[in-house]
């Protein structure tokens, strides 16, 4: 006999379970559909591609392209406008919750560089950087920064006055106040911050690689839709899904693991 | 005669937005001796808070004065403050917690972490001192909060209505708990609350503050006649229901002079 807490934990873990098969299954169910309709031509296979021709492009590239050189060079840009971004943005927000004057002068130009369309800025960067790594990584940086700035300096504006007033009773100074109260009580929300970014950091990387790359994925997607292997593009998006996904999954094992600790 | 440990003169404080002006203390005076326990007692939203900010030097008074006769060249002594939550941070530990204010002064000295130890096994904490605030009982965490004021060792303590957040039960304990403590430091203390009998059951002397704009009302010292002043023996204290008309009658007074103003 079991007792009313082993079968809540059972029932816990059964739920669990269930929901990853589900979406295994889901995305089965889809490849298999997918396979079937391009073979019995309901698509068609070159415009649509198919698992099959997308596992063979992989192969292809992978001997003939040198793939994990395209995925390298994507997978670095991305990284560095990523940890560029929430440094910058890190550093602009505590800046700006230091002086309100300065917050309160520069709003109105925040906001317009966020809602700009960072892809009409690409063409400058080229100009000015070049073609290289250098102007990739700008666009990737650029996408994501504003926003980051406006969220954080918001949140970090949001801390409870209270507490801040706990410290000042303490004697506290206002960069104590932000070191010993707001950062750790905005660790959530930089967390969360993280996710949008790296997610905004592989939109502008890509970008960025439409207009002015010899190499990543970005690269390899263009240069597949000019020559019309729309396998060697839907094979470069399906290693994008997976990048995403595991920057995902690695920042969701971060979050998950500052929960546990406090 | 022993002159005073603190005088307050003609303290004024208004609030300014772009509409109006409102005025929340209007020539404030009083004094305070050394080691007294002094409860201010007031309408709610009367300019309470507002006071105890000022003393503590957070709002600088618009009008008026404070002063500490006994302090050289007009310094401030240290001066405690306990706000109505406890504010312990989730991210440290009770230890952690109570030492803040040493982290914040940069003086984690091994005598002023001897003395937050003591408290800390004195008031029933020290096996706790590893677990997260939310792991505490609200009245264990609101003593944790008094030991985090204490460890910098104030001479004067403000007490902005810090047992308000718990259950009666709770507080009872609690408040006869914090103000042992504080007589036991010998500490002086002023306490808001708007709680009459913890005014009459905690203080030597209470201070009664009118309606917005507030001004003193009266000032009614407290003499009961019992050998331990715990919440619970103050409340049979003989003289305890007089005093209790008296607060009640006087606080009435004032809620009928709010009616006729706003009907007049």
């Amino acid at each position: 006999m079991k007792t009313n807490q082993e079968l809540f934990v059972q029932q816990h873990k059964k739920h669990h379970r269930m929901i990853l098969i589900l979406r295994i299954l889901l995305i089965v169910c889809f490849l298999l559909l997918w396979e079937y309709a391009a073979r019995k031509n309901y698509i068609d296979a070159f415009f649509f591609s198919s698992p099959s021709d997308v596992y063979h492009c992989f192969i292809q590239l992978y001997q003939e392209n040198n793939l994990l050189n395209h995925i390298g060079v994507t997978l670095l840009e991305t990284i560095c406008s990523f940890f560029l971004v929430i440094l910058l943005s890190l550093l602009v927000a505590s800046i700006l919750w230091h002086f309100d004057k300065a917050a309160e002068v520069l709003e109105p130009y925040l906001v317009v560089l966020n809602s700009l369309p960072k892809s009409a800025l690409a063409p400058l960067f080229i100009v000015w950087l070049g073609t290289g790594i250098r102007t990739i990584i700008v666009a990737g940086i650029s996408v994501a920064i504003f926003g980051a700035i406006i969220s954080l300096y918001t949140a970090f504006k949001q801390t409870d006055p209270e507490k801040i007033k706990l410290i000042t009773t303490l004697g506290g100074n206002k960069k104590q106040a932000f070191y010993l109260v707001v950062i750790p009580y905005n660790i959530p929300v930089i967390i969360s911050n993280m996710k949008v970014n790296i997610g905004l950091a592989l939109v502008g990387v890509i970008i960025g690689e439409f207009l002015a790359a010899k190499r990543g994925l970005g690269y390899l997607i263009i240069y597949g839709s000019q020559v019309f292997k729309l396998s060697m593009v839907i094979t470069s998006i399906v290693i994008l899904c997976i990048i995403a996904m595991l920057f995902y999954g690695g920042l969701q094992t971060l979050e998950h693991h500052y929960k546990k600790k406090v | 005669m022993k002159s005073p440990y603190m005088v307050l003169e003609h303290i004024s404080f208004s609030y300014h937005n772009m509409q109006a002006e409102t005025i929340a203390l209007s020539d404030i005076s009083f004094y305070v001796n050394k080691g007294e326990f002094i409860a201010i007692v007031g309408p709610s939203g009367c300019g309470k808070s507002t006071l105890l900010s000022i003393i503590a030097g957070l709002l600088t008074p618009e009008e008026g004065k404070i002063t500490f006769p006994d302090m050289k060249d007009s310094s401030k002594p240290q001066i405690g403050y306990m706000l109505q939550h406890d504010h312990l941070f989730e991210w440290r530990n009770i230890y952690q917690n109570v030492t803040l204010g040493l982290d914040i002064c940069k003086c984690k000295t091994s005598e002023n972490l001897e003395y937050v130890n003591e408290m800390l096994k004195d008031y029933g904490l020290w096996q706790f001192r590893h677990k997260r605030p939310s792991e505490l009982s609200g009245g264990m965490k609101q003593r944790a909060a008094l030991i985090r004021t204490l460890a910098l060792k104030p001479d004067l303590l403000l007490l902005d209505e810090p047992f308000s957040a718990l259950d009666n039960q709770t507080r009872l304990y609690v408040s006869g708990d914090i103000c042992q403590i504080i007589r036991k430091e010998k500490k002086t203390a002023i306490l808001i609350t708007h709680d009459l009998s913890e005014a009459i059951s905690l203080s030597d002397r209470i201070i009664l503050l009118t309606n917005r704009p507030a001004k003193i009302k009266s000032q009614i010292p407290v003499k009961l006649s019992v050998t331990e002043r715990t919440p619970l023996k103050a409340r049979s204290a003989p003289e305890f229901n007089d005093y209790f008309n008296l607060l009640w009658k006087e606080l009435a007074d004032e809620d009928q002079s709010r009616t006729i103003c706003t009907t007049a």
